[in-house]
Order: C-alpha cells, then sequence, then structure tokens
C-alpha cells in the first residue's frame, strides 16, 4: 500500500475513537453537563471491553460490554451530579481518579494478552479504487459507524423533537422545566448515552486499534475530546472534523519518525497535547463566540 | 422525587457538624469498601486492611517512610487550596511538580564532588522557578486567551512527562549507566538534609508543616488572601468590590505551580537522588484529593496527606506482602474522592424518610 495512503488509513482510524468519545460528551453537554470523567470511563470500558474479548472471542460483545461500562460509570456519575448536586468539575475529576486506579487494578491479569490483528471491512467496488481506496474504504465498521453517528446525531439534534427537548434542557433547565420536562431525568439519560458512547470508544482502542491492554492507555484522549467539543463550537459535523484532524496529529509523528526525521521520539510525542493546547488558545481567543456557541447552562447545577 | 420514600431537603444554612463529619464518614465508607474488596478476591480483610492503616505507623521507621510520601502531597495540595479557594481549576500539578523536578534536578547535575551545601538551597528554588514557569503557561492562556485552565494544565502534565523522558533518554543520561534511561547518580551536597540519621524523612517536612502554617496566615490573616477567596465564592461581589480576578488568577497559580515545583525539587534531591522516567508518582493527581478531604484548610490537609500517604505505602505492602495489585492506591484513592463528594451533600441537605 502506498505511505500516503497508509497515513490517511491510520489517520481515520485514530480520529474515530476521538471522534465518538467527543461525541459523546457533546450530547452530555448539550443537556449542560460536563463529564471530567471521560478519561477515566475510557480506561475502564478499555479493559471491560478487552477481557470480554477474551473470554467471549466476540468483538461485538466486547464493544458492548465497554459501552456498558461506560453507561454504568456515566449513570453513577450523573445521580451524583445531577441529584445530589455535587460539584460537576469534581465529581467527574474523580470519575477520572478512581477510572485510572480501577482499570489499572481489574487489568493485571490481562497485560500479557494480546488479540489477533483485526480484519478490516473492505466496501465492495470503492475499495477497489487504487489510493483512496485503501485509504478511506477499507476499515474497521466502527470507523464508518463513527461518520453515520455523526450524521445521526446532527439529525436528532437538530431535525427531531426529542433533540430540541435536550437542547432546550442544556440552554435553560428553569424553561424545560417549566414546560413539564423531567429535566433531571433527561440529563440522567443524556450522561449515560454519552458515557456509553465514550465507552465504546475505549472499547475499540484496546479491542481494535492497538489491540492489547496497557495500564493508562487512553493516555489523554478522553481530555483530548473534552476539549474538541470546545474546538468544534459545540457542532456535531465540526467534532468529526476535529478529531480526524487530531486522528493526523497523532499519526504525524509516526509518519515522522519513520521518515527519519532527526527529533526524539518524546519530542514528537508531545505534538497532539500541545497542538491541544494550541488550538484551544487560538478557538476560545474569541470569548463571544464561545459564549454564543455553548450550551447556555453548561456546567450548571439545577434543582426543580 | 416526590414518590420516592427518602428525600433531600435543603437546610436552610449550611450544617457545620457535616462540614468535618463528612470527610470522617468518607473515609469510614471508603475503609468499608476496601474491606469488601479485599473480601471478594478471597483475602482476609482484617489483615488488608492493617497493611494500610497499621503497618503505616507500627514503627519509627514506617513513620519515617509515611512523612515522606506525605511531605510532597501536603505542600502540593497546599498550593490547589489557593487554587480550588479561588476558583481556578489547575487540575495539572503533576506537571507542574515535575518541572520543578527537572529544574531541581539540573542544577543536582551540576554539582561536583567539592560544591558546597549551598547547592541545596539553588536547588530548592529551582524547583520552585521551574513549577511556577509550568503554571504561568496555564495562567497566561487562561489570561490572555480565555483558554479553559483545566485541559491546559491537565496536557501540561502530558508535556511534562514527555520532557522529563526526552532529558534522560537524551542530553542528561548518564554515560557510565549502562544505557539506562536515567542521569547520573546526584552528588552527595545536593542531598536534602535529613532530620534524623538513618531514616528517609528530611527538611522537606519541616518546610511542608512550616508552609501550612504560612498559608493559614496567607489565607485568614491577609487582605490578599480574602480577595482571593471572594473572588472564588462571589466573582460578582469581587468585580463589585474591585478586586482583580486577573491578580487573583496568577497569584493562585504561581503559589500553587510553586508549591508542587518545591515538592519536585524535594523529591528528586531527596528520596530519589537522580532522574528516572519513574519520578511521576501521581503525587499531583492524590494531591487534588487531598486538598478535597482536608477541606481546603492547611490543617485539615496535613491529615488528608497522612491519610492519602497510608494508601501509597498500603498499595506497595499489599502488593509485596498479600500479592495484590499495587494499583489497589488509585482505587482507595479515587472511592474516597467520590465518598466525599457524596457525603458532601449532607452539608446542604437533610436526608428526610417519609412515612
Amino acid at each position: 500500500m502506498n505511505e500516503l495512503a497508509l497515513l490517511l488509513a491510520a489517520t481515520l482510524n485514530a480520529g474515530t475513537v476521538l471522534a465518538i468519545a467527543a461525541l459523546g460528551l457533546l450530547i452530555n453537554e448539550k443537556a449542560g453537563i460536563v463529564n471530567l470523567g471521560a478519561e477515566g470511563l475510557m480506561l475502564c470500558a478499555a479493559i471491560a471491553g478487552f477481557a470480554t474479548v477474551v473470554h467471549t472471542g466476540n468483538d461485538w460483545i466486547g464493544f458492548l460490554a465497554g459501552a456498558g461500562a461506560g453507561a454504568l460509570l456515566a449513570a453513577i456519575f450523573g445521580v451524583l451530579v445531577i441529584w445530589l448536586n455535587t460539584n460537576q468539575y469534581a465529581t467527574g475529576l474523580a470519575l477520572s481518579l478512581f477510572g485510572v486506579g480501577f482499570s489499572a487494578f481489574a487489568g493485571v491479569k490481562y497485560v500479557q494478552e494480546k488479540l489477533p490483528e483485526r480484519s478490516n471491512f473492505s466496501i465492495p467496488l470503492l475499495s477497489d479504487i487504487p489510493l483512496i481506496g485503501a485509504a478511506l474504504f477499507k476499515q474497521h465498521p466502527l470507523v464508518y459507524f463513527g461518520i453515520a453517528l455523526t450524521i445521526g446525531i446532527i439529525w436528532f439534534l437538530y431535525r427531531t423533537r426529542a433533540g430540541l427537548v435536550l437542547r432546550s434542557v442544556g440552554e435553560s433547565p428553569e424553561s424545560a422545566h417549566a414546560l413539564g420536562y423531567p429535566v433531571r431525568r433527561i440529563r440522567l439519560l443524556a450522561v449515560a448515552v454519552g458515557g456509553a458512547m465514550c465507552g465504546l470508544a475505549g472499547a475499540y482502542l484496546s479491542i481494535v486499534y492497538t489491540p492489547l491492554w496497557v495500564e493508562g492507555m487512553v493516555a489523554g484522549k478522553g481530555w483530548i475530546a473534552l476539549a474538541l467539543t470546545t474546538f468544534a463550537t459545540w457542532r456535531p459535523a465540526r467534532v468529526l472534523l476535529g478529531a480526524y484532524l487530531f486522528g493526523g496529529v497523532t499519526m504525524l509523528q509516526f509518519a515522522l519518525q519513520s521518515r527519519g526525521v532527526a527529533v526524539s521520539e518524546q519530542l514528537l510525542s508531545m505534538l497532539p497535547y500541545v497542538a491541544t493546547i494550541v488550538v484551544l488558545a487560538l478557538i476560545s481567543r474569541n470569548p463571544t463566540w464561545i459564549r454564543v456557541n455553548m450550551p447556555a447552562s453548561l456546567g450548571r447545577p439545577f434543582s426543580p | 422525587m416526590g414518590h420516592a420514600m427518602i428525600s433531600l431537603e435543603a437546610r436552610p444554612i449550611a450544617s457545620k457538624f457535616w462540614g468535618i463529619a463528612s470527610p470522617l464518614l468518607a473515609i469510614v465508607v471508603t475503609v468499608a469498601v476496601g474491606a469488601l474488596i479485599f473480601a471478594a478476591m478471597g483475602k482476609d480483610p482484617v489483615r488488608g486492611l492493617g497493611v494500610f492503616f497499621w503497618e503505616p505507623i507500627k514503627s519509627t521507621y514506617a513513620l519515617s517512610e509515611l512523612a515522606v510520601k506525605a511531605t510532597p502531597l501536603i505542600l502540593i495540595a497546599l498550593g490547589l487550596a489557593v487554587c480550588f479557594r479561588s476558583n481556578v481549576w489547575n487540575i495539572g500539578a503533576e506537571g507542574q511538580y515535575l518541572l520543578g523536578a527537572l529544574f531541581g534536578g539540573g542544577v543536582a547535575l551540576t554539582a561536583s564532588a567539592d560544591t558546597g551545601r549551598w547547592i541545596v538551597l539553588a536547588i530548592l528554588l529551582a524547583g520552585v522557578v521551574g513549577g511556577m514557569c509550568w503554571a504561568a503557561i496555564v495562567a497566561l492562556l487562561r489570561d490572555r486567551f480565555n483558554a479553559n485552565e483545566i485541559l491546559v494544565s491537565l496536557m501540561l502534565v502530558y508535556v511534562a512527562t514527555f520532557l522529563l523522558t526526552y532529558m534522560v533518554y537524551g542530553p542528561w543520561k548518564d554515560p557510565m549507566g549502562f544505557n539506562f534511561p536515567q542521569t547520573k547518580t546526584f552528588e552527595k551536597a545536593t542531598q536534602i538534609p535529613r532530620i534524623i540519621d538513618g531514616l528517609r524523612m528530611n527538611i522537606g517536612l519541616i518546610i511542608a508543616l512550616a508552609s501550612a502554617a504560612l498559608l493559614w496566615v496567607f489565607l485568614f490573616r491577609t487582605f490578599r488572601g480574602y480577595q482571593l477567596q471572594v473572588g472564588g465564592i462571589a466573582p460578582a461581589a469581587a468585580r463589585y468590590a474591585g478586586f482583580s480576578s486577573r491578580g487573583a488568577l496568577w497569584t493562585a497559580l504561581l503559589i500553587s505551580g510553586g508549591a508542587a515545583g518545591l515538592a519536585g525539587a524535594l523529591e528528586v534531591a531527596g528520596p530519589i537522588g537522580q532522574l528516572t522516567p519513574y519520578v511521576p508518582a501521581g503525587y499531583g493527581f492524590a494531591a487534588i484529593i487531598v486538598a478535597f478531604v482536608g477541606r481546603l484548610h492547611p490543617v485539615g490537609i496535613v491529615f488528608a496527606a497522612i491519610l492519602m500517604s497510608m494508601f501509597y505505602i498500603g498499595g506497595e505492602l499489599a502488593q509485596s506482602r498479600l500479592g495484590m495489585p499495587k494499583s489497589l492506591t488509585g482505587v482507595f484513592q479515587g472511592l474516597l474522592l467520590f465518598a466525599l463528594l457524596a457525603c458532601d451533600t449532607l452539608i446542604a441537605y437533610r436526608v428526610r424518610v417519609k412515612k
């Protein structure tokens, strides 16, 4: 395969992890909840999914296990912040710290296991196109799922009544409550769905992307996904694009390494993190731009 | 939750009793869950808990080790208390700690066999400066670019970690070190003075305790400290009073960065004695829990740091004595913060059981 096609394919692959997680966080944030626990969620889901595949041999049950673990942990977070009105930042942080510890604890037995390389799904005809075919149409099914999910979320948020209600809960929970919508239950549902998506992303990471379990393997992708929602000014299509862009940045370091660029591996590894900081600063520079796009009640507790 | 049997009722004023009792209840809950984890893994819960709560205090040597781990936790958490009290969410203390370790380690590497003991002071100062520089990036980006300090400070932890590995794999690698990724062992003159011969506990502990006293004075006896806290609790009131929120941001971040950097320098020139990729031990993250469990109060922080230090030592002992994963420490840390946040509900609410 051509080197460029390989790089593009890897970019989509890496971007998908970020995209699915960031879209989940987008749903949370559209409902007014910031979940700083994404990193911990993804780690727990990564080991849950990985262990399931080791025992069952079925990837799809593994993805389900990852999504389930994500939803469960997010729901615990949700009950704390929505019903007990605990601070969203602190609670999310607790989830992240717990997730790092718990996944390492639960994953000790699986450190030596390795899953076979996943076969990709080739779209007939399209995958035969030279260069583009190999880059775009020979991917794991979840890569296509990521794109479908984005379209589905755009349709849901902006074309359905349920999506409108969800957004109203994030913009003005008081009005939504006055109209008779169960604000707290809607928020909990949004948090659980978002958690399931983060979980799916985590499971994809350990089952398909690496595919093995390493302590702390999410390596900040949960945090980068959180930053992505801001980069995208809370628009689903921009989230997907941003995720691919960051997937590309991650892959760039490997491409540069393989070309023998005389920069140390450790310095190149900083790239995605430095890029996150730089982009965050550039996007946030215009406060009005952020204020207009951000769900108005983001991070604020609500009690009826 | 009208139909539920148990409901929460807002208290007219926050409960002073639960303000103090909540962390204690959270510890009880964490210990109970810990016992369940031991039982679930087929270990004797009493022996398991003994490893965490009795072994670390049963001898002078054990107590000294407890102090060694509590020292960085106290220092970092004190700084974070200033941040959180001013509503600045610095969660990247781990990175600031690493920069302190790098700066302090850099100075320590310049020492030769005949360097005087004054180098210790230079090492500590360099550590403070390193931590401050790293925190200043966060403050600058927040101040000038409105960039979220949570994400920036956290991303800088990863950057700092790679910076450390770069230095120990590259420019600072010990040429005589059989190609191990580590610097040479620092000269004897750089060693942080110990309090008692034969025990690893060093003057870092005294610095940490003195800092706690200093912080108490700063928070509760100076106008600057008061301004910071008003800005944290009631930003609108602070603005009305003319207190600068930018000033508060910079002050809080520089103090916490400096404290974390100092802790990093104390650690590399103290117990570790060289730079290796294993300098990051998660103290920066554990200190967040210490700050919260200690109620962002200097005295509370000292006690919470001792508890957290027990978790660290307990985890290591659980590995060597009971054959359990060391990561048990992280599980307990996370559980404790979760339990604390849940218990804190009792400060503002009363639980009512409807008949």
